[in-house]
């Protein structure tokens, strides 16, 4: 009799109470980490080995990961806005979340221009090289997810995202979320194996 | 019972209405229908074979007949092709090693990759777990158009005039990242490069969208212990794709960095021309390490799909349920899960620590077990089965017979201390082309001589497709089988030519009878090939269900865009009710509920009858938007 139960149940979880959208993020997102995760493995393997040269991380990381944080956190403030209905919000906080992301990104380019001026360039010892192609790479998915907000932007201009149509930028905020998680993760990760 | 024939019109009049919208660029060229796109990328595939297959008897006529004359292969090979002052043509060593690296390329990725899963993923998942189409028609679209341009650039490395990338498949550095190594780690490599990131770019795609589909899109009762095994393959196959691909794209992008940009990732120390490069301290074991954690993987994204056909063929045309329906399930799960932690055993001579390997050793060995499942469930579903030997179920046995005979030098060579002295030499060639080359090629054969009806409406012809069978499979062994002698006796991989030891000289009749029967191989798809698209066109006109098979794709006849016109069957048994006691037909599709064959119902079948109202009365969630 308890196995019947459970049969029943088991179909009535067929229907999948998540969006394809948002399942298909998450996918993409596990794709990204596994990237990341061969990156920063390889970055061990090989600094395991020796023959590596430490240099020290300039200030302005230190400020740009501060910067984007503070993007996520706008971005959340815009969902729970759209979720109240509070559409001047929404567009002020995705407005703000948006140029921290790009400031982000210019200060990151201000970082490697440090890196240069203190000797460090991408030619030259592994140590330096996995620096600026992690930064790099994490840079890249950062511009995909600019384009990401810049289409919820644009939808929420047009008063597409509202108390219920909510999935657009749930899908952003997912992504940006994951993003920026990614960047303190790698931020972490270089400074702790400089 | 008005109502539903009502909804049912309805449905008709509004997909009538889609279909005019279709221009003919969107229908075939730019389509984003998932039959559509499982059809380009079939004969995308068929294409690539032919060249990849095309480049095998060339190198091969060059392994089998060193002196051969090859002036007569100049129209097609020009610069590549030197004739002598006698007039004796000879193929171009860096050329030779340019064939095996592209035919190896184009096999893998374009033919088993792309041609295998790309088609039967696409064809079968909305077909078989009864979907109107992906979870996303575009992002599969797309795939397919990321494929078909590194497809092209591809296509065109083979053509620049330092010739394509040399460096064997898989592309180790310093080899592969130096300009200077081989003609072919110029351009051709950074082509390569290219063509490959937008390879694992379409791959992504495609597997995110397989997932998704057979996730979220399964039709009412389809429930995770009734989809047919082809489905479960081809899930497996595409979280393989998703966990492994980025990791071979993180190889390739420091590889990339390191040609291009003079970085020192892979490249330690090394002299060109008596000439220091100024690379320091990189480390070329660290790609291999990233490459066969893709790597490894890669050969199940190739073989799971052809298993999950001929667990889908053999149950059928042995008018038997499947045998071990969960242990085929647990032992694919289990082979993916394996597929992870074994990659250094293709690295067992890189001096890597004798501990460690005896390591990858034991999980390597641990392969075998599930591997010994599925082989054992292929032959005891067979067992006393009424088998109708039709051309897509000898290819599946065929399969079977591979798997088993290739697995086997699979044990030999996971041995560390063994794979010291076989380590790259034509014993592994043997290995793998048989376990994973003609394995996977029989899985693709088969279904595409099985679902070709549901994809073209049209019958193959069933006698060219035994002579295409018998000739491939017997040549195929003729060409693999004496490969394992010549390994053990110590042939190297990858040589232009071996006429230099006198030690070799022995088995040079072998090496032209294995040259001999590959082009038998080669030439034996011919008729494949014309069968294909003779049928295409003028084929028998073919039945809703020619197999007389149960899953959800034969109770539609023709799909068109949506597949099903009106509503989508629901499912109420599990895929394999075949010759079931009592039952007046030997088959019971998945869409007949168990209330109307009360003769053949088990006792447990019985009470299960109460539950098909709680399917019927499931209403999917309108609410969640597309």
């Amino acid at each position: 009799m308890a196995q019947q139960i459970n049969i029943i149940q088991e179909k009535q979880d067929n229907i999948l109470r998540i969006n394809k959208w948002k399942f298909i993020t998450w996918l993409f997102i596990i794709s990204i980490v596994m990237l990341f995760a061969s990156q920063t493995s390889a970055y061990l393997v090989r600094r395991a080995e020796g023959n590596w040269v430490e240099f020290t991380v300039p200030i302005i990381f230190y400020y740009s990961t501060a910067v984007l944080v503070l993007s996520s956190v706008f971005l959340h403030l815009a969902y729970l806005a759209a979720k109240k209905d509070k559409l001047v919000q929404l567009k002020t906080f995705i407005s703000i979340a948006f140029a921290a992301g790009l400031t982000f990104l210019v200060m990151q380019y201000y970082g490697w221009q440090d890196l240069q001026t203190q000797g460090v360039f991408l030619k030259g010892n592994p140590s330096g090289s996995f620096f600026y192609v992690l930064t790099g790479l994490h840079g890249f998915h950062l511009v995909t997810g600019l384009f990401v907000i810049l289409f919820a932007f644009i939808a929420a201009f047009q008063t597409k995202i509202n108390a219920k149509e909510l999935n657009r930028l749930e899908v952003c905020n997912t992504y940006w979320h994951f993003l920026d998680l990614l960047w303190v993760y790698l931020f972490v990760f270089l400074l702790y194996f400089r | 019972m008005a109502a539903v024939t009502a909804h049912v019109a309805d449905v008709h009049a509004h997909e009538e209405h889609e279909h005019h919208e279709l221009s003919f660029v969107r229908k075939y060229i730019f389509s984003e229908d998932h039959k559509t796109i499982a059809k380009q990328y079939l004969i995308s595939g068929i294409i690539w074979a032919v060249i990849g297959g095309l480049m095998s008897v060339v190198f091969r006529l060059q392994l089998g007949f060193p002196n051969l004359d090859m002036a007569w292969l100049k129209p097609i090979l020009g610069q590549w092709v030197s004739i002598s002052a006698e007039g004796v043509g000879k193929l171009d060593p860096n050329f030779y090693l340019a064939l095996v690296t592209m035919h190896g390329t184009i096999m893998v990725f374009f033919v088993l990759t792309a041609g295998l899963s790309g088609t039967f993923s696409n064809f079968l998942i909305p077909l078989q777990i009864g979907a109107r189409d992906m979870a996303s028609g575009f992002i599969n679209m797309l795939s397919y158009w990321f494929f078909f341009l590194s497809s092209m650039v591809m296509f065109v490395s083979i053509f620049v005039e330092t010739g394509p990338a040399g460096g064997g498949w898989v592309v180790y550095p310093p080899l592969s990242a130096l300009a200077d190594a081989n003609p072919g780690s110029g351009i051709g490599m950074t082509l390569w490069l290219v063509a490959m990131a937008l390879f694992i770019v379409s791959s992504l795609l495609g597997g995110i969208n397989y997932v998704t589909t057979v996730i979220n899109l399964r039709t009412r009762g389809m429930s995770f212990d009734k989809l047919p095994l082809t489905i479960w393959a081809f899930t497996f196959t595409a979280i393989l794709g998703i966990l492994a691909f980025p990791v071979l794209f993180s190889a390739a992008l420091l590889l990339i960095f390191d040609r291009s940009f003079g970085t020192s990732f892979f490249l330690s120390e090394i002299y060109v021309n008596g000439q220091a490069l100024p690379n320091q301290g990189g480390s070329p074991i660290l790609f291999q390490h990233l490459f066969w954690f893709l790597g490894h993987p890669e050969v199940y994204i190739i073989i799971l799909p052809a298993l999950g056909i001929t667990s889908e063929v053999i149950a059928t045309n042995s008018r038997k349920p499947i045998f071990g329906y969960k242990a085929m399930i647990f032992s694919m799960a289990g082979i993916m899960f394996l597929a992870f932690i074994v990659w250094a055993h293709h690295m067992f001579v890189t001096g890597m620590n004798p501990f460690l390997g005896s390591v990858f050793m034991l999980l390597t060995l641990i392969i075998a077990v599930p591997s010994a499942v599925k082989a054992f469930n292929y032959i005891t579903t067979l067992w006393r089965g009424n088998i109708v030997f039709t051309p897509a179920m000898l290819f599946a046995i065929g399969l079977v017979s591979f798997f088993v005979s290739g697995g086997l030098t699979g044990i030999i060579l996971g041995n560390s201390a063994l794979d010291i002295q076989l380590h790259d030499t034509y014993f592994v060639v043997a290995h793998f082309h048989i376990v994973m080359g003609a394995a996977a090629i029989f899985g693709m054969l088969a279904g595409v001589y099985h679902w070709f009806p549901k994809m073209f409406g049209r019958m193959m012809n069933a006698k060219m497709g035994y002579a295409h069978f018998w000739l491939t499979f017997i040549s195929s062994y003729l060409v693999f089988f004496p490969m394992h002698y010549i390994g053990i006796a110590g042939f190297p991989r990858r040589y232009y030519q071996w006429s230099g030891f006198a030690t070799f000289d022995s088995y040079a009749d072998l090496n032209a009878f294995i040259t001999v029967a590959a082009i038998i191989s080669v030439a034996a798809q011919a008729i494949f090939i014309s069968n294909f698209v003779y049928s295409i066109f003028k084929g028998k006109k073919a039945p809703a269900n020619p197999w007389n098979s149960n899953t959800l794709e034969w109770t539609t006849d023709n799909p068109g865009h949506g597949n099903w016109p009106g509503e989508i069957p629901t499912v109420y048994r599990w895929p394999y009710d075949y010759s079931k006691p009592n039952s007046a037909v030997d088959f019971i599709p998945q869409n007949i509920p168990y209330s109307s064959t009360p003769e053949s119902n088990l006792p447990h079948e019985n009470e299960m009858i109460a539950d098909e109202k709680e399917i019927e009365k499931l209403e999917f969630d309108r609410s969640i938007p597309d």
